[in-house]
């Protein structure tokens, strides 16, 4: 009895020794990429060009890699602080208008309102892809190109789908009493918005910001062809410039420090609200 | 004083102010949006099209030329081959990975939230920062692979993983499932959590095996998902630029152009700006077609359900 016993607990154990084996190279193949990048990038200049074996600094912990990503462009600040506009701006924009759409889908009648809601949905339909030569033609005759307000706007336009459809779904789901019952206090329209209903639909917004976010700041192809002048360019269409190399070139530290620019607000924004970037991918999935 | 009529006066008069336009002013800034930065543009392309439109200088209408040029156009077919040749492979590639991962973090243990979370971290940094990231990585002789490759003693020479298209074809594939298994994964994940654990079960005392569970009971139950996952990896590829673009600037010998990487070079590389749009309308054809597969490929996993 007690050895049957003893036999289950020992194949138990063999059990999760090999499952956590393979845990542990799932872990490695995945993270493995990230941690050379990041760990050379604190490699001496002098390192730069060489192979990451072993990856992390053997001459001291240094700065060189950073410093030279500094020399392209107009500085590594200036570009992170463009992305970082960029990205918050459609975090912004995208909240404010799914927020203001998705109450008055959920709420209110008017007429065509099927026809709108699905005129929305189906710009997921079209792929941004095909539409960037006008969009280009149209900003410059409204004087945006090569701006990065021009660029959030066709960002905030691209998220809107997704968002408003979160955003509908969300204030479908607050009881219709909760309303009634402000309204009777004499709350209505923007303040009942504002003071009742916003809190209550926080995940949601929690949910389309993340998405927001991670999506303007990774973009790359609008970006490449919207902005024109260095200045201007946002992170990824830097990185163009490092990769291409000068004189043939190319500066491989550089090239690991803009990596860690690049994934690490990625990889914080995603550990810290990863709740609500889940729940966003489900909504899309079971829909 | 507040009896029930009162509060069915109120209603009565809610309902009456919200018929009519007034709800229309909280979706306008989003209608307007679309309407400015999606359905003019969408428009605008088409119209673009039927023409031949320089940078600078004024436009020409032609009429369908620029569709019948396409017909012709030795280098477009080539880009719709390798479109077409990547999507396959790179779409079996992560499914093969993506769902024994799937099964692998399906069931609650220790570690298993870690191991998603680890599996999934590629997925939320941009396709550009994976495609720098592993173009060092694969390069000859600055990058990772190679070199290890040599100081293991697995090859003499440091092989150029970039240099020839099967070998830069493969790197890219291995970066695209190391970046998308982990979204592919979780879609899998939620149909197979939608499975009632009873059935499973009761298999399981009929003496299905292991993988008689799966082939027939798991994979049928999982129709709809799977054709999601799917339509979403299709739809994903055909759209594939930015490894191209980064990784190989369009490959050896040019065989790397993928169908948005030749409008963009045809629109900004060339200027035929003209000739682009056509080209974008037909890649929007093929996005629509896709778009309507997925709607009747789901719609048909919802009669059986």
């Amino acid at each position: 009895m007690s050895s049957a016993k003893e036999r289950r607990a020992r194949r138990k154990l063999w059990g999760g020794i090999s499952y956590h084996s393979v845990g542990i190279i799932i872990v490695i193949v995945f993270f493995a990429p990230f941690a050379i990048a990041l760990l050379s990038s604190f490699r001496h200049g002098t390192e730069a060009s060489l192979p990451p074996l072993p990856p992390w600094p053997t001459t001291g912990f240094s700065l060189d890699a950073y410093r030279s990503l500094d020399g392209f462009g107009a500085g590594v600040v200036q570009h992170t602080l463009n992305s970082l506009f960029v990205s918050v701006a459609t975090v912004i924009l995208t909240v404010m208008v799914s927020l203001l759409a998705g109450y008055g889908f959920s709420r209110y009648q008017f007429p065509f309102k099927n026809v709108f809601f699905i005129l929305i949905i189906a710009t997921l339909m079209i792929p941004f892809q095909s539409i960037l030569t006008p969009l280009f033609i149209m900003l410059a005759k409204l004087g945006l190109n090569n701006s990065l307000i021009g660029l959030t706007l066709v960002y905030v336009t691209l998220q809107l789908p997704f968002s408003v459809f979160m955003m509908r779904n969300a204030f479908d789901a607050v009881p219709k009493e909760i309303e009634e019952a402000a309204r009777i206090d004499g709350a209505r329209d923007l303040k009942l918005l504002f003071r009742v209903l916003l809190p209550l639909v926080l995940p949601g917004v929690a949910t389309v910001a993340i998405f927001a976010f991670l999506n303007a700041w990774n973009e790359f192809l609008a970006a490449l062809i919207l902005l024109s002048s260095s200045d201007k360019f946002t992170l990824p269409v830097l990185m163009i410039a490092v990769r291409t190399g000068r004189l043939g070139a190319v500066n491989w530290g550089a090239v690991q420090a803009g990596i860690a620019v690049m994934t690490i607000p990625c990889v914080i924004v995603f550990l810290l609200l990863q709740r609500y970037y889940m729940r966003g991918l489900m909504a899309g999935a079971v829909k | 004083m507040a009896g029930p009529g009162a509060i069915g006066a109120v209603r009565r008069r809610t309902r009456r102010r919200r018929a009519g336009w007034h709800g229309f002013l909280y979706i306008a800034p989003a209608m307007a949006l679309v309407i400015v930065f999606f359905v003019v543009p969408v428009l605008f392309t088409g119209w673009m099209s039927l023409h031949n439109w320089p940078l600078l200088g004024n436009s020409r209408w032609i009429g369908f030329s620029n569709y019948t040029r396409m017909l012709s156009d030795i280098r477009f077919m080539a880009a719709l081959r390798f479109t077409a040749y990547y999507t396959v492979i790179v779409t079996i590639a992560i499914f093969a990975v993506a769902f024994p991962l799937a099964l692998y973090v399906e069931k609650q243990r220790p570690f298993v939230g870690f191991y998603r979370t680890i599996i999934f971290l590629p997925v939320v940094v941009g396709l550009a920062t994976a495609s720098l990231l592993w173009v060092w990585l694969s390069n000859v002789d600055s990058g990772f692979f190679s070199p290890a490759a040599q100081a293991l003693g697995l090859v003499d020479k440091k092989p150029n993983l970039l240099a020839d298209f099967d070998m830069a074809f493969a790197t890219i594939v291995v970066m695209v499932v190391w970046k998308i298994a982990g979204f592919t994964m979780i879609i899998l994940l939620t149909g197979l959590q939608a499975i009632p654990s009873e059935l499973t079960e009761a298999a399981r005392i009929d003496g299905a095996r292991r993988w008689q569970r799966f082939r027939f009971l798991t994979l049928p139950l999982m129709r709809r998902t799977i054709a999601l996952a799917l339509i979403i990896s299709v739809t994903g590829s055909v759209l594939a630029f930015d490894q191209f673009y980064i990784m190989t600037s369009g490959g050896p010998q040019n065989r790397m152009i993928s169908v948005v990487y030749y409008i963009f070079n045809q629109s900004f590389v060339s200027f035929n700006l003209g000739y682009g749009a056509a080209l974008s309308i037909v890649l929007l054809v093929i996005l629509v077609l896709i778009s309507i597969v997925q709607l009747w490929l789901l719609r048909v996993g919802e009669d059986r359900p």
